[in-house]
């Protein structure tokens, strides 16, 4: 095939920042569940204190970085890509059970205006609206937890609870991110387009249906 | 995966080093202007041994207590309202009295009828019985106290008196002080002549505290940073300051700074750690989370990582009931392991730890006590002295303390502990007959002589479990052997089985953890499942495509 046909030629999905912004977060992000489980007593590598020290070292990088992404989203409208829709969430469901099985193509195909399939936005928003503020929210609190200690928030509130919520955030984002490695690494046309497409900021999908806007 | 993590890890330290390690360094102070000038470099205006008074010879050591009261004239009255002269305490919190005078322990029990033997470690001479004069000024004991030349002792038996001729104690001759000698060599305390009597706590070296004992007379930088002559080479009246006559300083109530006044000598704290090194004493780091546990936990609680750590066991364990075992010869039994004492019978059973992790509990730094006259359960365990506070008492924080099992004698009928008469050369003396119940009679009527108790012994004894909790405050680590946070921080850390506490690595969410692990392990076989049989269907469709290729050719 030829690129010199405009449907199937690479298009350009992803900007440079939002893939810095991908792989930074993706550091990051495993970095802190490895020193997380570490401080969890899962296993013991480094000791607690220089587990700890990564971890907020690493958080505190992990908010700078999301002050810049929440700063781009809202500047240039990316943000409307994690609004969640149920149109055609079905049949992204349908697909991942049975379609991609038979051999259907793909009932959504990537666009520089709408990155994420129905389905991607749901999961997405719900990591961005549940799982990461339920994370931030506790964490915080237990980084300055002298702070409230001793006022009604102290007296309502054990030390345990935010760490429950923390503890069960990252179990719920390990959920997710299995679930998203294997979908976005694997099920691509050929099977690591999506992946090279989160690397190169080019796809070479192109639509089959209308779903494309 | 650890592989991953270790590079990911080794690529982070750079920067967690730069932002945290400086936590581990210590805030340096500057002690020497903090520090009263060392007793060396004071240069006293008085040569001591130009006192005529002070040339002797004195044929008892009250004659010197005398000559020191010409010119000291206000000494003894000082010493007259301080603890170690009446041995009482009044706690105000708890509103008991307390003091040796009052308290009871499962060591020798108390001082009522053995005032002989106890008052070896009393700033006075000739307490004797109840009948004691605690307003005689020469009967107080300056020596005891102002020694430098190492020679002065009290004689274990006397009263507090030294030994005026050269006398045998248990097979150990103990030389008589050359009295003038030492009155013209008088200075200021020291290491030594406080541990006189505290490192001997419970009648030897190292039985009572294990963080208290004859190795800090010369510690190694290790032992205590700051007691070393390497150190900052304090002697003990540095943090327990003297004024009056009255140092700083309590086991029934210990000083817990509450304000959070910068570094600075505050008298006001002492002899709390806060009181030079502030309530932040450490780097705040990338965190702060050190100064953040140091409003609920107490420095030693980290600083003093292990007790008994000079290389002297301290008693654990003291079981009176299995004692009166005597030898063929009528003489008690003496059973060693280890070059220290297990069994004696005139004892009973003892158990010794070296070098060990205290135990842990909320402390608001009050102490209550079981009194002789208070009612006990003898099917429990009797808390003799119990730190008071919990993890909501405010101002309470997590105190290390060693404790001391005991096993002693008890009233069946009405339920208290008893004291009981163990020395003396009166056939009723425990020593001497190793009959309890004549021990015991006599032990309560001397208490009742000192206002111990109003209580009779019922004549009925039995032998019940006790323990007593020693706040440990000696013997600080250099920064460095300080807990790691890994101590604590890991599934049964130190801080195990405390109270009111959610201490992040030890304790776990289990139910949390087990839903969060199923749906983890469960989606991993719904990704696998799914992969393979993509996998299987694509394998499957490309040799058929192949077989009808090949059936076409």
């Amino acid at each position: 095939m030829s690129n010199n046909d405009p449907s199937t030629r690479p298009k350009r999905i992803f900007s440079p920042f939002e893939i810095f912004w991908h792989w930074a977060q993706t550091l990051l992000i495993f970095g802190l569940l490895f020193t997380g489980l570490e401080m969890s007593g899962l296993f013991t590598l480094t000791g607690f204190e220089s587990a700890f020290a990564t971890h907020i070292t690493l958080a505190w990088m992990l908010i700078g970085l999301w002050i810049l992404a929440i700063f781009w989203h809202v500047t240039t409208g990316e943000w409307r890509n994690y609004m969640p829709t149920g149109q055609g969430l079905m049949s992204m469901l349908a697909y991942y059970a049975y379609g991609i099985f038979s051999g259907e193509s793909k009932p959504y195909a990537k666009t520089a205006a709408s990155k994420h399939n129905p389905l991607q936005r749901l999961a997405y928003f719900f990591f961005k609206a549940a799982i990461a503020p339920a994370l931030w929210i506790s964490g915080l609190l237990l980084l300055f937890y002298n702070l409230w200690r001793e006022t009604l928030l102290g007296e309502l509130l054990p030390l345990a609870a935010p760490a429950a919520v923390h503890v069960g955030a990252a179990l719920a984002l390990m959920v997710f991110l299995i679930v998203h490695i294997y979908l976005a690494s694997t099920t691509g046309n050929p099977w690591y387009a999506h992946l090279r497409a989160m690397v190169t900021g080019y796809s070479n999908e192109h639509s089959t249906d209308s779903a494309e806007k | 995966m650890i592989k991953t993590y270790r590079t990911i890890t080794a690529g982070l330290f750079l920067v967690v080093n730069c932002l945290a390690a400086a936590n581990a360094d210590h805030t340096p102070l500057d002690t020497e202007a903090m520090l009263d000038p060392a007793p060396a470099e004071m240069g006293s205006t008085a040569d001591h041994s130009k006192f005529e008074q002070l040339e002797g010879p004195f044929e008892d050591a009250t004659e010197v207590t005398a000559a020191c009261l010409e010119c000291h004239t206000e000494a003894a009255k000082q010493v007259h309202s301080s603890i170690h002269w009446h041995y009482e305490f009044q706690q105000p919190e708890t509103e008991q009295d307390l003091g040796k005078k009052n308290v009871i322990n499962n060591l020798c029990f108390g001082i009522a009828g053995n005032y002989q033997r106890c008052s070896s470690c009393h700033v006075g001479y000739g307490w004797e019985d109840h009948e004691f004069d605690f307003t005689a000024e020469e009967q107080v004991d300056c020596l005891v106290c102002h020694d430098t030349t190492g020679s002065y002792v009290k004689f274990p038996t006397s009263a507090g008196h030294p030994p005026y001729e050269d006398r045998e104690f248990h097979g150990e001759t103990i030389a008589a002080p050359d009295l003038a000698e030492v009155a013209q060599n008088v200075g200021p305390s020291s290491r030594e002549t406080c541990g006189t009597c505290h490192f001997e706590g419970g009648g030897g070296d190292a039985v009572k505290h294990g963080d208290l004992d004859s190795s800090l007379i010369d510690p190694p930088y290790e032992l205590d940073v700051h007691m070393s002559p390497e150190g900052a080479d304090f002697t003990c009246s540095t943090c327990h300051t003297f004024s009056g006559h009255i140092q700083l300083g309590s086991r029934y109530k210990i000083t817990m700074p509450e304000d959070e006044r910068p570094v600075a000598a505050d008298p006001h704290q002492k002899p709390a750690c806060e009181a030079c090194h502030g309530s932040e004493p450490h780097d705040s780091g990338i965190h702060d989370k050190l100064n953040q546990h140091s409003e609920f936990i107490a420095c030693e609680t980290c600083h003093v990582p292990e007790v008994a750590r000079g290389g002297k066991p301290t008693r654990t364990l003291w079981d009176w009931s299995e004692s009166g075992r005597m030898d063929d010869d009528g003489d008690p039994v003496v059973e060693t392991e280890d070059g220290v004492p297990v069994y004696d019978g005139r004892k009973g059973r003892f158990e010794w730890r070296e070098d060990y992790a205290p135990e842990y509990h909320w402390f608001d730094g009050n102490m209550h006590y079981t009194l002789l006259d208070d009612e006990i359960d003898p099917t429990e365990t009797v808390t003799i002295n119990r730190p008071m506070g919990d993890h909501d008492t405010p101002g309470a924080k997590i105190w290390p303390f060693t404790s001391m099992k005991g096993r002693q004698p008890y009233d069946k009928e009405h339920k208290t502990l008893l004291t009981a008469h163990l020395f003396g050369d009166e056939p009723s003396a425990y020593w001497q007959s190793y009959d309890w119940s004549e021990a015991l009679a006599a032990g309560m009527e001397e208490a009742q002589k000192i206002g111990q108790t109003e209580k009779d012994f019922s004549g009925e004894y039995g032998f019940v479990d006790s323990i007593m909790h020693w706040p440990v405050a000696h013997m600080i680590a250099p920064a460095e052997d300080s807990l790691s946070c890994q101590s604590c921080h890991e599934p049964d850390g130190r801080m195990a089985g405390l109270e009111g506490l959610y201490v992040p690595g030890q304790d776990s969410h289990p139910r949390i953890e087990r839903i969060g692990w199923w749906a983890i392990g469960l989606t991993l076989l719904a990704v696998l499942g799914h992969g393979s049989a993509r996998y299987l269907l694509y394998r499957h469709k490309r040799s058929k495509q192949e077989n009808s290729q090949e059936e076409a050719a």
